[in-house]
């Protein structure tokens, strides 16, 4: 019976970590299936940035995540000035911190930095690596050349003016040469013992199931120093199973709650925060001979004949319809005349005007997946939006994709192959750097592999605002011409775009200091749990 | 018997080789790039080509699979492509764990199981019979995935007394016996056990009751044994066949689950392949896949072997 009584005492008991009591610990659930790369260059896109790029390393610019009432800007990081030369326009010169060491100890200078191009970059240096290469290659394409001027100061050449630049040296991470060494030049052991300059340390990697990170007591930034001492990284790729965690206690923090948990979440207490953040839920559209969205009364009609409200409301509020690439109040917003709202009437008149009605519907096919990062909830989502397109006139079929199957159709472009006979495809798409967001999705020379143009889409008025944008080192003229082009984007109906998202995260009642900023990537360091 | 147990050997051979051929096959055929996770979205051609080379998946499938099953012959299963990591460093953690739930369910569904198969052989066409059925067609037919959403929601998020996912406090994975480590085994062995237990009742009751319609136990009634020594007996002759089904079905759960590892994060290979098909990592993928397919046929032979033991009739067969 006492043994009875004991059992049912220690069921009863918080499921507390088994650390130290004095230690305060913040536990996060991933959706990750993996804990992403460790060695620096991080892995499974923004999540594994977001927890193991941002948490361990630094850049030599990092984004300020510190903000969420608007969208993030860049800032100094491992370097505390940077300029590019008036002349040539492709000799960026980067001042770096002094005082700045890694997590082994070691100084950061500029020897680590060139050490570290090196690795991306030069396939015959000893500390080469494929895998981290590949994953900075679309941060590192840019460059040319670097050298080191003195101990703390890196030149860094362009292949032509890119004033883009300084949003890509922001994804290039640094690790510790000397800890390399002190491995013997091994990546897999310096994956088990990284060491890179960012506010946290790993203090243990169990594969695919968690990363444990603990506070960094020498962290050069005093706006970053962690507020936990130690932060549990969890893989839990199952939505159900991450908001039960969080339900029962077992974490602190979960990343994407399924929207259907929402009020259940929030009636046990738990904290719901959303934010708008550079993310567009889409369909990237076929521009190819035999695409019927070559026509833009085809395009408008597709845009103006979704409910998006009515969608917000099926996703619990967590998406705002979209008018656009980019948020309304973004800088790059601009000044559009198409209204992108939901107007079936119209759409069915411009339908008309192209020769399809309800009677003559339109034969559209468009590439979808069953899930995937950004991908909110592709199947309902999809099914909403062909009743839409359906009562205007079109006929949608859709091919149905595993997440990475998706992502390889889209990388291969509209004008492969493989993709012959798709009229779109809905892939979520990130707008926190102009390259991505903007210019290599629009301008008619950046069709893939080179760029992001899926559809081979081609306005020359904007390839003539794309290349003064590339070249305007004044960010407030940057941003005036990134709006001219998203006028024209959206003028031009050039995809057809549904909502944001507003990337809902579900905290415990008693976590605190979380800043959703407006970004794919977030800052742990001031979350600390209250006891 | 040792020729027989020779002969079972030597066939389980070509059999596991013709498992590795279909597995490796399929995952080759699956639509999508297997290096896809790791290629950044605007990766050129000359990127692409040399990580498939790096990776060894330009060559012909054939070699590809020749390569992989000598290696794997000796030992070496590869690196995984997302962590870099051997990937035999991988499956031997998770088959430990895997191994942990799978005998916790077994000490769960197979008594309960057998139990309940034999009171329904025994009291064929009773109400007692009637409710059994329905227990275990409900037990076979409910989805796992459900299920232990169902526990968690009752035991973990409703009343608080059983953790929802997890190996152990703070997420540790080193199983130890004790209430702190055991309380996270319960949940998911108790789904997991659910569908064996109905498939072994299912077939408990039926061989059971076949068994005791046959002439020999007449005899031993006529003969006045009692009732526990007419059950000694029914039980020996009905052992082999109870004895394949939970041959099978441990080697079911050996396997483990892919739906229950994941929904209650346990870190064995049902979880790894599931992590390993979301990363598309195929080097562990086929690994665990392998090691599985072993399982199976190891088990297989061990069930067979068994058999003979207590049926010699099958050996002459």
């Amino acid at each position: 019976m006492a043994g009875v009584a004991g059992l049912a005492m220690a069921a009863s008991l918080p499921f507390s970590a088994a650390f130290a009591d004095d230690e305060k610990v913040l536990r996060v659930g991933m959706t990750v299936a993996d804990v992403p790369q460790t060695t620096g260059q991080a892995n499974q896109g923004g999540e594994g940035t977001r927890f193991i790029g941002l948490t361990l390393y630094d850049a030599l610019i990092n984004w300020d995540l510190s903000k969420s009432e608007v969208p993030s800007v860049l800032r100094p990081g491992l370097a505390t000035e940077w300029s590019v030369d008036d002349d040539t326009q492709t000799v960026w010169t980067f001042k770096l911190r002094e005082g700045v060491k890694f997590h082994d100890g070691s100084d950061f200078t500029a020897d680590a930095v060139v050490w570290n191009l090196e690795k991306l970059l030069n396939k015959e240096s000893p500390q080469y690596d494929a895998s981290q290469a590949a994953q900075a290659s679309q941060w590192f394409g840019a460059i040319a050349s670097y050298e080191k001027i003195d101990d703390m100061t890196v030149a860094i050449t362009t292949k032509e003016p890119d004033a883009t630049f300084p949003y890509q040296i922001a994804g290039i991470m640094y690790s510790s040469p000397a800890q390399w060494d002190k491995l013997g030049g091994d990546w897999g052991k310096f994956a088990q013992e990284p060491s890179g300059t960012g506010p946290f340390m790993l203090d243990r990697l169990v594969p695919r199931e968690r990363a444990e990170l603990v506070k960094n007591p020498n962290y050069w930034d005093p706006d970053r120093v962690p507020a936990s001492d130690r932060v549990i990284l969890m893989c839990m790729p199952d939505a159900s199973t991450r908001v039960a965690a969080l339900l029962s206690g077992q974490v602190d923090f979960i990343e994407a709650p399924s929207p259907d948990a929402v009020p259940r979440l929030k009636s046990s207490g738990m904290q719901i925060v959303t934010n708008v953040y550079p993310h567009i839920w889409p369909y990237q559209l076929s521009y190819q001979p035999d695409s019927p969205f070559l026509d833009l009364k085809v395009r408008k009609a597709a845009n103006l004949a979704i409910d998006r409200e009515s969608l917000s409301q099926f996703l619990g509020g967590l998406a705002v319809p979209a008018k656009g690439q980019v948020t309304e109040g973004h800088p790059w917003f601009g000044n559009p005349t198409f209204d992108i709202t939901y107007d079936p009437e119209q759409a069915l008149s411009l339908m008309q005007e192209a020769g399809y009605g309800p009677d003559k519907p339109l034969h559209i096919k468009l590439l979808i997946s069953t899930s995937g990062s950004g991908q909110m909830q592709p199947l309902p989502m999809n099914e909403f939006i062909a009743e839409n397109l359906t009562a205007v006139g079109f006929d949608v079929e859709f091919e149905v994709f595993e997440w990475e199957a998706l992502r390889a159709r889209r990388r291969a472009g509209a004008m492969a192959p493989e993709n012959e006979g798709a009229d779109g495809l809905n892939n979520s798409w990130a707008f926190w750097d102009p390259n991505i967001g903007i210019l290599q999705a629009a301008a008619s020379d950046m069709t893939p592999p080179r760029g992001f143009n899926w559809g081979g889409y081609s306005n020359p008025e904007i390839d003539e605002l794309a290349k003064k944008a590339k070249v305007a080192f004044d960010p407030a003229e940057q941003d005036k011409l990134l709006g001219e082009i998203h006028t024209k984007m959206v003028d031009d109906a050039m995809w057809i775009w549904v909502v944001h998202d507003l990337n809902p995260r579900a905290l415990g009642p008693n976590v605190k200091g979380f800043v959703q900023a407006q970004n794919w990537y977030q800052d742990l360091t001031p979350v600390y749990v209250d006891n | 018997m040792l020729l027989y147990v020779i002969r079972r050997l030597l066939l389980a051979i070509p059999i596991a080789i013709g498992v590795t051929i279909v597995c490796f096959s399929l995952i080759h055929l699956a639509p999508g790039d297997p290096l896809s996770t790791v290629l950044p979205d605007n990766a050129t051609p000359e990127v692409v080509a040399e990580i498939r080379a790096a990776y060894g998946f330009d060559k012909p499938l054939p070699i590809q699979y020749l390569v992989w099953l000598g290696n794997v012959a000796s030992g070496d299963f590869g690196l995984s492509i997302q962590s870099r990591r051997p990937v035999l460093g991988d499956i031997i953690p998770a088959v430990k764990n895997t191994m942990i739930l799978a005998f916790a369910a077994v000490l769960i569904g197979f008594p309960f199981g057998t139990i309940l198969g034999a009171i329904a052989g025994y009291r064929q066409g009773s109400a007692t019979d009637k409710v059994v059925t329905a227990i275990s067609i409900t037990g076979v037919s409910v989805p796992h995935y459900w299920l232990g959403i169902v526990l968690v929601v009752i035991f973990a998020v409703n009343m608080g007394v059983l953790p929802a996912m997890g190996m152990g406090p703070g997420g540790q994975s080193d199983f130890a016996l004790n209430w702190a480590h055991l309380k996270h085994l319960l949940l998911p062995a108790i789904t997991l056990s659910v569908i064996p237990a109905g498939i072994i009742a299912r077939s408990v009751r039926a061989t059971v009751a076949d068994v005791r319609k046959k002439d020999f136990v007449s005899t031993l009634r006529a003969k006045g044994l009692s009732p526990s020594r007419v059950f000694l007996h029914v039980a020996k002759n009905a052992a082999p066949v109870v004895l394949a089904v939970c041959g099978l079905q441990f080697a079911q759960l050996l396997g483990g689950s892919i739906l229950v590892e994941t929904v209650f994060s346990w870190p064995g290979t049902g979880f790894l392949m599931n992590s390993a098909i979301f990363t598309r990592d195929l080097p562990v993928l086929q690994g665990t896949i392998l090691v599985l397919s072993l399982f199976f046929v190891v088990i297989n032979l061990l069930v067979d072997v068994l058999q003979t033991v207590f049926d010699p009739r099958i050996r002459r067969g």
